[in-house]
């Protein structure tokens, strides 16, 4: 890679320096363009196909499931994996590929309010504390750390516990407990940015802080804010499978991945598979959005920032 | 005579280090101490020195992208030393600068198009396609340039998009830090007979600033040498490089490697020595 991008600015200085060929000292030759496309990284591969699976089964969950995810029928209780019931059925006689698929609804909707909740609070707050003079920044991050040492599970478990159990409360706790890692990242991000020589000509053009935070800024640090989603949104798929284990996530009919989990405890040795099904769903859906999270780290490598 | 376009009078600026003990405060990095220069209107002037001697210190508080710690710098008249952002429309409209790194001087997010109208649109005026036409027919580039990210030009190309942007709000006043440094050899003379040529053609008052001295006798008429913070001598380019009165700018003198050195067989190292030894 180092080669290429050598060989690359070669050219380029090599035709800026052949005057002879354009009389009139104009430049307007082929400018350097990004060439080839960069080689896809795997973790970026796999972590994309299992996300994209994820989000396929909870769109198709909208339209068509094998079964009604919350249909009762006794005859068929803690049937095993057959034709008509891929992944079996629970102590109810529920399917269980059905209510995994609506379960994956569940788990992107909380993962998906929760990461926004910390992206709202903590990008601007990150952006501020990067871009404000020193006592108010300190004041900031000291405030982020201090949320920074609540456990997520306790905060939410706080939240439950005062506005009830609900889908909406484990969202948000969750989503207010990852304000401080966003937060943290973009300020670093920030500070890069505010270090350069585009801030400073910004400035001198008589820019003021709040449009330099919009249009240099914010665009500068979408990759990081991107990274940190996806590595956040694996971190809430957790956070809300454990708090419906708990009893105070989703609350039931509505299938959910952890709940699903709490209520296979007691077939634990009879029929394992009621855990084994969601507890794989659990573990590939987190995999996949840390896999992704982790390719697009890569991608977005500072290091390679030069050749984008 | 009319009032000097740039007077720079004492010009102190103290830097905190943070604190390394608890009962006493680090003692302060003296970046500037004491400068004075004054800079004509039409004038080249340049400052020269080695990295980490004041020079970009110098040049942003006299953008006012930095504050003094004492002194002043008064700029056509006005002093801008303690004057509220808000009341420095003029400066940004009539001072520009083009700074050294061309990989860190333009957005990597925006068009060239729109970065070479930001000054015109934060000022206020209308951003007309045209001008941003003229301006890269003014510095050598196509007008289609202006469709594409600054990742897609060279380093020179870039620092040409960099002095367009300057030379939108139609200042009086241009400053350069270090323009050519992080430029190839081959592509340098350009870029500073562009700078040189605008600089005639409309009539700019320039300040150049350079570790490299043979670039500033190529431009500046008048020439600043800086040593910690200082400047220790000031005079016409051709004066300063025949004879240097003060010992660091003969050090830096004879450190321009020149074609006569080089034929009568003479190294680096020999370079190296003869620095050391005046």
């Amino acid at each position: 890679m180092n080669d290429e991008g050598g060989s690359v600015s070669r050219g380029a200085e090599s035709a800026l320096g052949v005057p002879a060929s354009d009389p009139a000292g104009r430049l307007d030759g082929p400018a350097v363009r990004r060439t080839a496309g960069r080689r896809l990284n795997p973790s970026l591969v796999v972590g994309g196909i299992i996300v994209l699976v994820i989000v396929l089964t909870a769109l198709v969950s909208f339209v068509w499931t094998p079964y009604d995810a919350t249909l009762v029928d006794p005859a068929v209780r803690l049937a095993k994996p057959s034709w008509s019931h891929w992944f079996g059925t629970d102590k109810f006689g529920r399917d269980l590929l059905s209510q995994i698929m609506v379960g994956s609804r569940t788990t992107l909707f909380v993962g998906l309010v929760a990461v926004g909740v910390a992206a709202v609070i903590g990008v601007p707050l990150g952006i501020l504390a990067a871009m404000t003079r020193r006592w108010s920044s300190e004041l900031i991050m000291r405030a982020n750390d201090l949320l920074l040492a609540f456990p997520a599970l306790l905060l939410a478990i706080m939240f439950g516990a005062v506005f009830g159990a609900s889908t909406l409360t484990a969202m948000v706790a969750i989503g207010i407990a990852t304000v401080p890692s966003f937060a943290r990242v973009i300020r670093s991000g920030a500070l890069q940015v505010m270090r350069t020589e585009y801030v400073l000509a910004a400035r001198a053009a008589g820019r003021r802080p709040f449009p330099i935070a919009l249009r240099h800024v914010l665009p500068n640090v979408t990759s990081l804010i991107t990274v940190q989603a996806s590595v956040s949104f694996a971190i809430a798929v957790l956070a809300e499978a454990a708090l419906s284990f708990l009893g105070y996530g989703t609350p039931p009919p509505t299938p959910s991945w952890g709940r699903m989990l709490q209520e296979s405890q007691e077939f634990l040795f009879s029929a394992p598979r009621l855990a084994v099904f969601p507890g794989v769903a659990i573990a590939i859906a987190v995999l996949g959005f840390n896999l992704l999270g982790d390719g697009l780290r890569d991608r977005f490598d500072p290091k390679l920032e030069d050749r984008r | 005579m009319t009032e000097p376009a740039i007077q720079v009078t004492d010009l102190v600026r103290d830097y905190p280090r943070p604190r390394t003990s608890l009962l006493r405060a680090s003692p302060p990095v003296h970046a500037l101490r004491g400068v004075s220069l004054e800079v004509q209107e039409g004038e080249r002037f340049g400052i020269v020195g080695e990295s980490g001697c004041g020079k970009s210190t110098l040049l942003r508080i006299i953008a006012a992208l930095d504050r003094a710690t004492s002194g002043q710098v008064v700029v056509e008249g006005t002093d801008i030393t303690r004057l509220p952002e808000r009341r420095l429309r003029f400066l940004r409209e009539n001072l520009q600068l083009v700074f050294q790194d061309p990989m860190s001087s333009l957005d990597p997010r925006m068009r060239v198009r729109d970065i070479i109208a930001e000054p015109l649109v934060v000022q206020g005026h209308p951003a007309s396609g045209e001008r941003v036409r003229e301006l890269l027919d003014a510095v050598g580039l196509s007008a289609d340039a202006g469709d594409r990210y600054p990742h897609q030009f060279s380093g020179g190309q870039r620092q040409r998009i960099s002095i367009a942007r300057a030379l939108a709000p139609r200042p009086r006043i241009l400053i350069a830090d270090e323009p050519v440094s992080a430029l190839d050899v081959s592509v340098r003379a350009q870029v500073l007979n562009l700078i040189s040529d605008l600089v005639d053609e409309l009539n700019l008052t320039l300040i150049f600033v350079s570790h490299d001295l043979s670039v500033v006798k190529h431009v500046c008429s008048r020439v600043a040498v800086m040593n910690a913070g200082q400047i220790v001598e000031t005079g016409p380019t051709a004066d300063v490089y025949a004879a240097p009165t003060h010992p660091y700018t003969r050090r830096l003198v004879s450190a321009i490697p020149t074609l006569q050195r080089a034929l009568s067989g003479a190294t680096t190292t020999d370079l190296v020595k003869g620095v050391l030894s005046t």
